[in-house]
């Protein structure tokens, strides 16, 4: 009945090459790894390895000056957030990056954008298509507001809320959007223990019940070890590691990278 | 077919008779209130029922319940005793560990459980009770992987194929059940010692539903809350038999958090809670006027002075003078029927509270704003009910008369005595016990003490165990005591000491939320529970609220001896996870005594400070200590004729 009996699909996301610079700043040098569709894949390393960058990478907010990406079997140089999002990757930020002054409800149903087709027009006077599409979308948002159990705050200003139930909220919005990847920039960032066990069990739960691939940033070490399948481990924009948790707590590098060797 | 109507499965085949299309489960799931018909539940009772019977479930056999108040779940109840098995709920917050116990005592083999979380824990259970063979659950998330548990979906689905088959089956079951079977086992909270199951028979229910529904003239058209833990006496009463009984409609929250939003969006007729809840929601009131702005701060304040004047005499229809019924008239406009909706009572015909003592302060609140809140009082062994408030007989210090068909007689030690039929079959598996609760003359032994008063009300005074004498040989009554000091908003929690002791001392807890805002608009920066306990304001502040206690108990010589002269505030919540309360958040005094004893010593040999650690358990399993150098005070003492001495009521 463990969690990481899932199935290990083919792979999903493809990163070949990666290197991204800002000037003379290499934030990225040469990175490949590959996520499998149904797994939760880490990225680790300490401040500034480059891990929020790979993220950017990945949905398009960078584009790295060489290397290909290959999601879904389309390879391209890099891509633009939009269309990012069109093609099923949605993504939380490790700053909130939530509409302060609306709803829970208002903000969740922001993450159902992409998804819908009534016109400017048909939604300003509340029409046929826009009204029945209305229904539908809010029926998948209760789904989520379910699912993350945040029903108790559904009519609640973002802003008025606690941090760790913030993050809940962005998890949800991004969940609307019905990703088939999602990338999670430390949502267990500060958390206390009960917060954390929660979003590990709602980030399983996720997994497993709609079968969504998951890319997470996490200093957490325990949190790391026990709900991924599989690590990568960036230092200085290299990779140094790649593998199941046990195989990289074990690795050499890896270890040096976090308590620092004497030069 | 007319079914029996001794029986509580028979209950439900005669309401799908009278009204099958009317609502009578409602559940807010997705957003949406969604609406069970008498005529859907009884065939989803039944398609679980099947299911359990092909599952091998029979007559006899007990099924555990444990969750939070799911339809599903009262479903479950009514489809097991449908069969002649006996449900078995428990308390849903328990740790695994406390579940042990309960299974292995009703030697459970069956469980329908909420989730996930429930699941884990009697998956944890199981390899020590050894009997639990077959788990259902109701919500399925995260228990994708999981193996050898069934779903109710599942559960109904092999039930409907064997319904198929066994058309007839379901009736002749329900046809079988007599009115003496055992319905249902409840396990009392065990302040003392390991929880017994109490075995009541549908005729016991019955006859305790039948008497309350008569008496507050419960009908199809009221409306409750289906929120307290459904393995509590009350909440099977009143959500469960009564609803069977009366037909009227039963709705299940949301969520445990969300009880307050479902309560405004349902509008109850008919609502019940322990005192505790009836105190957090005038709490949350007070904080919020407390930030309103002054014209609505003077508003609120000058209705609710013409309220606590007049507000609960207009209730009771006794005379009041024709200017203040024109006031509360105008307060009713502006404060009290707003208040009332804010609140989710504006519907309320009845409201109860019992459990345990409320604050005057508390009570007169909501009888002021006019709901007609009134106490009962009863226990597991008497089907939830013994004593009741007649409308326009509601006294604070008193729960009413006995109920109908309730015998009462107070002995010579002032124990309450009951005799009637709610009272239990047994207790299961104890004969010793039950032997020891019921006297050769039916008399079933509260162990509450108490006297009638001149109008024939029953006056509680403390558990008959638990009143002692101090050294000098005075009255203690340390209930009476404790619950004083809980009745202030800072006091959550206090334990008194004092049998064969010269003087009274007493150990408090803070309560949080309000403590935590006095602090706050004194700026007064605190780090946790721990740290604002240990504040010298907080304990200054606690000192005021004993000697005004001291200063009203001086003023009753019974108990005059009974002030308190040493006080501490713990350094931690007590909490019934580390044992110290019950589930239902009674002390238990012995053990507290037993753990805390470096600190009672120290109440009584003058020390001033005492150093302790002691061992917490985290929700999650964990165990951590938290340290803390307690500061033990003093408290001033009254006598009789002094002018601080002042009589109740005039506070």
């Amino acid at each position: 009945m463990s969690p990481h009996e899932r199935p290990a699909g083919e792979v999903i996301l493809e990163l070949e090459n990666i290197s991204l610079a800002f000037g003379g700043v290499k934030a990225l040098s040469d990175i490949s790894f590959d996520v499998r569709e149904h797994e939760v894949r880490a990225i680790i390393g300490p401040n500034g390895a480059g891990k929020s960058s790979m993220l950017n990478v990945i949905n398009g907010v960078y584009h790295p000056q060489q290397g290909t990406i290959t999601f879904r079997g389309q390879a391209r140089r890099g891509m633009n957030t939009h269309a990012a999002a069109a093609h099923g990757i949605a993504r939380t930020f490790q700053n909130i990056a939530l509409f302060k002054g609306m709803t829970v409800l208002d903000n969740i149903m922001t993450g159902r954008n992409l998804k819908m087709k009534a016109s400017f027009v048909e939604q300003a006077i509340w029409l046929g298509r826009a009204r029945r599409e209305e229904l539908e979308h809010r029926a998948k948002v209760e789904e989520v507001i379910d699912f993350l159990e945040i029903q108790h705050i559904r009519k609640t200003p973002v802003g008025r809320l606690p941090y760790g139930l913030q993050k809940r909220v962005e998890l949800a919005r991004a969940l609307a959007a019905e990703p088939t990847l999602l990338l999670l920039d430390e949502p267990m960032a500060g958390m206390n223990v009960e917060e954390k066990q929660d979003m590990c069990r709602f980030v399983l739960d996720v997994n497993e019940q709609y079968g969504t691939t998951i890319v997470l940033i996490e200093h957490d070490m325990g949190v790391v070890m026990d709900i991924s399948d599989r690590v990568v481990v960036l230092d200085y924009g290299k990779k140094i590691g790649d593998g199941p948790p046990d195989e990289v707590r074990a690795n050499q590098a890896v270890i040096d990278a976090y308590l620092g060797v004497a030069h | 077919m007319t079914a029996g109507l001794d029986t509580l499965p028979g209950l439900l085949l005669r309401q799908v008779e009278l009204r099958g299309g009317e609502p009578a489960v409602r559940e807010k799931d997705l957003g949406i209130w969604q609406t069970w018909t008498w005529r859907e539940v009884a065939d989803e009772v039944r398609a679980i029922a099947c299911g359990l019977a092909a599952q091998g479930f029979r007559r006899g056999m007990h099924l555990a319940l444990v969750g939070d108040n799911r339809p599903r779940l009262y479903f479950a109840m009514a489809a097991a005793q449908a069969l002649g098995g006996v449900p078995v709920p428990m308390y849903q917050d328990a740790p695994a560990g406390e579940f042990v116990y309960v299974l292995k005592d009703a030697e459970i083999v069956y469980a329908v459980v909420e989730d996930q979380e429930q699941v884990d824990k009697l998956i944890e259970a199981a390899p020590e009770v050894g009997t639990l063979k077959h788990i259902y659950f109701d919500d399925p998330r995260g228990l994708r992987n999981y193996e050898g548990i069934v779903s109710l979906d599942e559960l109904q689905r092999i039930g409907r194929e064997f319904d198929a088959k066994h058309p007839r089956f379901v009736e002749e079951e329900i046809a079988k059940g007599r009115s003496d079977d055992v319905a249902i086992i409840l396990y009392t909270s065990g302040t003392t010692g390991k929880p017994k199951g109490v075995c009541q028979t549908h005729g016991a229910f019955l006859s305790a539903a039948r008497g309350a529904c008569e008496f507050d003239g419960l009908n199809p058209r009221d409306r409750i809350l289906a929120y307290l833990p459904m393995a509590w006496v009350g909440d099977h009463l009143f959500s469960y038999v009564n609803w069977l009984v009366a037909g009227f409609t039963i709705n299940c929250p949301e969520s445990a958090d969300t009880v307050m939003t479902d309560l405004r969006e349902i509008g109850p007729t008919y609502y019940f809670a322990p005192p505790r809840i009836f105190e957090n929601v005038l709490t949350q009131v007070m904080i919020r006027m407390e930030d309103a702005c002054a014209f609505k701060k003077w508003m609120f304040d000058s209705c609710m002075a013409v309220a606590r004047r007049c507000g609960a005499q207009i209730m009771d229809g006794s005379p009041v003078p024709f200017a203040d019924r024109i006031r509360y008239w105008l307060g009713n406009v502006f404060v009290y029927g707003p208040l009332r909706n804010v609140l989710g009572l504006s519907c309320i015909r009845v409201a109860y509270t019992a459990g345990a003592a409320i604050g005057p302060d508390l009570f007169r609140f909501y009888r002021s704003i006019g709901v007609n809140l009134k106490q009962f009082y009863g226990s597991t062994e008497t089907c939830a009910i013994i004593c009741l408030q007649h409308d326009r007989e509601v006294k604070l210090d008193t729960v009413g008369r006995p109920a109908p068909g309730v015998e009462l007689r107070v002995a010579e030690s002032s124990e309450v005595l009951v005799r009637g039929p709610m009272l239990l079959k047994e207790y299961y598996k104890r004969p010793d016990a039950t032997a020891e609760s019921i006297d050769s003359e039916g008399y079933f032994h509260t162990g509450d003490a108490g006297y009638f008063d001149e109008q024939g009300h029953l006056k509680l005074i403390d558990r008959a165990k638990d009143v002692g004498r101090l050294a000098s040989g005075s009255l203690f009554a340390p209930n009476y005591v404790e619950n004083k000091l809980k009745f202030f908003p800072h006091i959550k929690e206090a334990v008194a000491f004092g049998h064969g002791r010269e003087m009274v001392c007493v150990f408090v807890n803070i309560d949080m939320g309000s403590v935590g805002n006095w602090a706050e608009r004194r700026g007064l920066a605190y780090s946790g529970y721990t740290d604002l306990a240990q504040k010298d304001e907080v304990r200054e502040l606690v000192r005021e609220c004993i000697e005004k206690v001291n200063g009203e108990l001086a003023a009753e010589p019974a108990v005059a001896g009974s002030q308190v002269h040493r006080f501490l505030v713990l350094h931690k919540e007590l909490d019934p996870d580390d044992d110290e309360l019950t589930r239902t958040r009674k002390v238990r005094r012995g053990f507290v005594a037993e753990k805390y004893r470096s600190l009672i010593d120290a109440l009584y040999d003058g020390r001033e400070v005492e150093h302790i650690e002691t061992l917490v358990r985290f929700e999650d399993g964990r165990t951590g200590i938290v340290a803390a150098d307690i500061r033990i005070e003093k408290a001033r003492t009254f006598s009789g004729r002094d002018p601080a001495a002042i009589p109740r009521g005039r506070r």
